[in-house]
């Protein structure tokens, strides 16, 4: 079992014009840096993204909204980010803002074959409008189906031949249920490591999830918000 | 007078329990952690994934791994856990977490919230607050009576796209404590030297005020 490839570009052997595409990362906190770099190159357009933000203006999946990559985000907040407003209101990105807590469940359900479920999220809202509620122990739910995607795009901080996957602190947020949920799930890693030297117990996404792994070198690793105290 | 934001978070401080799971909400709710009461145990959660948040990081040692919900770099305390974000919205879902405070546009005497949508306006999204708030048994919203333009923030019906429905339980105010009735706004507390015709007249909502209402203590 070797699913290594030896770069961001040969991972993304296959990815064509308007797939649809999960990208792990909260803000720009594990996401997966190497592969939106190779994105750029490939030059691939008409993409649907499916990842919690959008990143900034000059980095993260603002790189490739500065390209037009990008024709469909869906996402839970969207933040500070000029080109992406003025796409946005131009009507060049069509945007799908959907509750964080119901993005993670449905890419999780994609990659667990559950096609659907009740969420309390969102009723009596707009992201309610259109779709089937239904009551349980006198609380009304909504049906949110599934997401799954043609590439899943995650970071880890450790993976194995075997595609076996470690995060490091919040860079996991939506890493592991997008791994699971991609036809072909490429994994960049921070570092390689031999098969055993990960503890069983503790990897946080089993190698089955993962189709291609490559290790990324100089992660920039950007920080949003800078926040700090003094020393007393 | 009205409250500072460092007292309306104090006043919230005081509706923590020892042993509660807190999730805060960015803005003013985030300073309710800087008044929790010596000795008492809270383990606050961050939607992005911890249990057992804790203070900002000292210069130079901040992590670009480890965030809060709001982005800015963040330390853990010992006993704390990560965990992805389908866990994370199920420990919200669930009811797991004791107490959610959370800012807000507006609030009608029903329990109805409005926070995350302006129409006209760029939008951002709406991030964990429609999870948080459908789902949290006990959700607190913290945010100034009036708008800019001298407006009642508690209304009888929002004006703005809502985030949830019939589920804020209390709302703190710079002007006062409320719980919300089935017969509306209920006063609990009014901020100090402040009259109930006051903060009567600074609320469109129906409000109800007992025979005496206290000054809050702070």
């Amino acid at each position: 079992m070797n699913k290594i490839v030896e770069s961001a570009d040969a991972a993304l052997d296959g990815l064509q014009d308007g797939m649809t595409l999960m990208v792990g990362g909260f803000g720009l906190c594990g996401i997966p840096e190497k592969s939106i770099a190779a994105l750029v190159r490939r030059g691939v357009k008409g993409l649907t993204c499916i990842s919690n933000n959008a990143g900034v203006d000059d980095f993260g999946l603002g790189l490739l909204l500065q390209t037009r990559q990008i024709k469909k985000m869906i996402s839970s907040y969207v933040g500070e980010n000029a080109e992406f407003e003025r796409q946005m209101l131009s009507g060049e990105l069509q945007v799908d803002l959907i509750p964080q807590g119901t993005l993670a469940e449905r890419c999780r359900a994609g990659g667990a074959g559950i096609p659907a479920f009740f969420t309390p999220a969102g009723y009596g809202t707009e992201v309610a409008e259109g779709k089937e509620t239904r009551e349980f122990n006198g609380k009304m739910y909504v049906l949110e189906d599934w997401l799954r995607a043609d590439f899943a795009l995650v970071k880890a901080w450790k993976g194995d031949r075997f595609g076996n996957l470690v995060y490091k602190r919040t860079a996991r947020n939506f890493n592991p249920m997008m791994a699971m949920a991609g036809k072909v799930t490429v994994a960049e890693v921070e570092e390689l490591v031999e098969p055993g030297e990960l503890d069983p117990d503790e990897i946080h996404t089993p190698g089955i999830f993962v189709n291609r792994i490559f290790q990324g070198k100089g992660y920039e690793k950007r920080i949003e918000q800078r926040t700090t105290r003094k020393r007393n | 007078m009205a409250l500072t934001k460092e007292q309306m978070a104090q006043r919230i401080a005081r509706e923590l329990k020892d042993g509660y799971y807190v999730n805060l909400g960015i803005g003013i709710p985030t300073l309710v952690a800087n008044y929790v009461p010596e000795g008492m145990n809270i383990v606050f959660q961050s939607e992005n994934g911890i249990l057992g948040m804790g203070p900002f990081p000292y210069d130079g040692e901040e992590d670009a791994d480890l965030i809060n919900a709001g982005k800015q770099t963040v330390t853990l305390l010992p006993g704390s856990s990560i965990f992805d974000s389908s866990t994370s919205f199920a420990m919200i879902r669930g009811q797991h977490v004791q107490l959610t405070v959370l800012g807000a546009m507006e609030v009608t005497d029903t329990g109805d919230i409005a926070n995350w949508k302006i129409p006209g306006k760029m939008v951002k999204g709406m991030g964990g607050a429609m999870d948080l708030v459908a789902s949290a048994e006990n959700i607190i919203v913290c945010m100034m009576h009036a708008n800019k333009a001298g407006e009642s923030k508690l209304l009888k019906k929002c004006s703005l796209p809502l985030t949830g429905v019939k589920c804020v339980k209390k709302v703190v105010t710079d002007l006062g404590v409320f719980d919300i009735t089935p017969e509306g706004f209920k006063l609990l507390e009014r901020a100090p030297g402040l009259s109930v015709e006051e903060i009567k007249a600074k609320t469109e909502g129906r409000l109800v005020v007992g025979s005496d209402v206290a000054e809050m203590i702070l």
